[in-house]
């Protein structure tokens, strides 16, 4: 009794910090948002607090103007490049959990460090690869270098599903004759489903939201995706500051939405990626 | 018998690909770089003639890239830091059984969701001297808290006719009383930024780790008379202590090789305040095409990730075997 009366201020404490980092991380949200719902008229940095008087969808209708074709360059970037690195890392996985070779376990972390380098590492030798391949400023050659460098984390979220699945399962459909892929297509991948969601969400992200690749890969305005042409629009002076908050919020909601319908498994990604 | 061998020839093939790109896209990549990095290669042709290390000589001796290495120190520090702290804080204060633990969790980690990018703009724009966190200062009274952020010139450092500054001077270290070691105020901007974007990933790992320490051993303690601070500072610190390893691998790794962020947000800024070698790598590279200079940079970037990330691979796979 004594004790829940005395908890009770320190309980207070524990909100009040938690409600005030609530409002850290979400202060750019709220200005992202009322600065694009407001009227070119209302803008102005006095009000720039403050909420809109009436809601307009002005500054974003002239953001979804300039970076229409590029928010499309990104869909068919990132769709392409997402689905095939899943489906590569779910193979890939699957060889490294349930079919053991001599020397399979040094090329695990091989693998893996692929994905910690500076990309700044490979980026010469990457371009003039892109070049002789023609495929050097073009929308394919993106989707080919995320494909390409997307394979450590989805071997790595895949391979680590995929040891959770107890190997006398598969040792008995060996034995029962069943082969390399009769077991991938009627236990491994019907199975993985949620590996799946992970990946493809975490893969989706990630390559939407990617700046480097994308702005030395693709030299054209017709062909680069959101992030380069976003960083392009807030680099303008000539372009105002609502519109650049109605691009950057434009450019956020394609992963916004997925994080907020499908956050818990955006999570698991994450921590997938740490390795533990 | 035999199809068995043959599935385990068809496994090693399905893999074969995969392989392959990575020991061309990495690791070939990689050493294509170093031998550029050891070349004359000097404007658009290509020009192989073996140089030794006179780019990295020539690298060390830029002001540029001094301040580059100063700004990733401090950055590193910084950013670490706030993100062990704020993650900390908030995952131990999310574990107390509150009351919409999962909206908090949400809006703490969703900047993980957005774009470097997007977070630079929108920063750049909040931290902006005549407009964004300024003018909210003004308004509600707190004007001390006005700051020109990520345009302020200044470097804090020890001045050498301080007393700090003659004692260093006394034991041969005068050197550090200068710019070169100090801390420039316009990073401050992009620590903020960052540790908007990435603090709310570290308190998701904590919050993971507080989860699986068996509470039976929390009780224990606190049945032999262990106060919550006790509890906190010899039980759960030490079993959080791997997850404040993969903390700090991760975040500094993404600390030594940031870029968009920079791009977007402050570029070089005042006397290279917020230059980072990402930045002087891609502009040295791709935009005044000095790809032997840009390729020393690269490699030195790759080695400072590789002492990082090299023992922590190793150790995560072996922890792995063991098991």
């Amino acid at each position: 009794m004594n004790k829940s009366l005395s908890l009770r201020p320190s309980r207070l404490l524990i909100y009040l910090i938690l409600i005030g980092f609530a409002a850290f991380y979400l202060t750019p949200i709220y200005v992202l948002l009322i600065t694009s719902l407001k009227s070119f008229a209302e803008v102005s940095l006095d009000r720039m607090w403050d909420l809109p008087a009436t809601f307009s969808l002005e500054s974003f209708a002239q953001a979804y103007q300039a970076l229409a074709p590029n928010f499309a360059n990104s869909f068919k970037l990132t769709i392409p490049a997402t689905i095939i690195s899943a489906m590569l890392g779910s193979m890939n996985g699957y060889v490294l959990a349930k079919w053991r070779f001599p020397g399979s376990e040094i090329l695990f972390p091989v693998i893996l460090f692929g994905m910690f380098i500076p990309y700044q590492s490979i980026l010469i030798p990457l371009v003039q690869t892109l070049q002789k391949m023609h495929l050097y400023g073009s929308l394919g050659g993106l989707v080919l270098v995320h494909v390409v460098y997307g394979i450590p984390i989805t071997t790595l979220i895949f391979r680590n599903y995929y040891a959770t699945v107890p190997t006398e399962i598969v040792e008995a459909a060996k034995i029962d004759g069943a082969s390399f892929f009769a077991i991938y297509r009627w236990i491994m991948f019907p199975i993985s489903l949620p590996g799946f969601v992970v990946v493809l969400i975490w893969q989706f992200t990630s390559i939407w939201n990617e700046f480097l690749f994308a702005v030395v890969v693709t030299n054209r305005p017709d062909t680069q995706p959101i992030t380069v042409a976003l960083n392009n629009l807030a680099g303008s002076y000539i372009v105002e500051w609502n519109v650049q908050m109605a691009g950057a919020l434009l450019a956020a909601l394609p992963t916004l939405v997925i994080y907020i319908l499908l956050g818990r498994y955006f999570i698991s990604g994450l921590l997938a990626g740490s390795l533990k | 018998m035999g199809k068995t061998s043959r599935d385990r020839i068809i496994a090693v093939a399905m893999l074969t690909p995969s392989v392959l790109a990575i020991a061309l896209f990495v690791y070939g990549f990689i050493a294509w770089t170093g031998y550029v990095s050891l070349s004359k290669w000097d404007g658009l042709r290509p020009n192989l003639a073996f140089a030794g290390f006179y780019n990295f000589q020539r690298l060390f001796k830029h002001v540029r890239f001094q301040a580059d290495i100063r700004n990733t120190l401090v950055f590193t520090i910084l950013f670490l830091a706030a993100c062990l702290i704020i993650g900390f804080l908030l995952a131990i204060l999310l574990d107390q059984k509150i009351k919409g633990e999962n909206i908090f969790r949400s809006i703490y980690l969703f900047p993980m969701a957005v774009s470097f990018v997007v977070t630079g703009v929108v920063w750049r724009w909040l931290l902006a001297p005549s407009a964004g966190m300024n003018l909210l200062f003004q308004r509600i009274g707190l004007d001390m808290l006005t700051s020109k952020w990520y345009t302020d010139p200044t470097v804090l450092h020890i001045q050498p006719e301080s007393s700090m500054g003659l004692i260093l001077g006394q034991f041969g270290l005068g050197f550090l009383a200068s710019p070169h070691f100090g801390i420039p105020v316009a990073l401050i901007s992009l620590v903020i930024a960052a540790t908007w974007q990435m603090s709310g990933f570290v308190m998701a790992l904590y919050l993971a780790g507080l989860r699986g320490i068996p509470a039976e051993l929390k009780e224990a303690a606190r049945v032999d008379g262990a106060n919550e601070f006790q509890v906190t500072r010899h039980i759960i610190v030490p079993m959080l202590r791997p997850i404040t390893l993969s903390a700090v691998i991760i975040l500094g790794h993404i600390s030594l090789k940031i870029f968009d962020l920079v791009v977007s947000m402050t570029q070089s800024g005042p006397g290279f305040a917020t230059d980072v070698p990402a930045l002087f790598m891609f502009e040295t590279t791709f935009r005044g095409d000095h790809f032997a200079q840009g390729a020393a940079i690269a490699i030195i970037m790759l080695l400072s990730v590789s002492v990082l990330i090299v023992p922590y691979l190793r150790y995560s796979i072996r922890e792995e075997a063991e098991v």
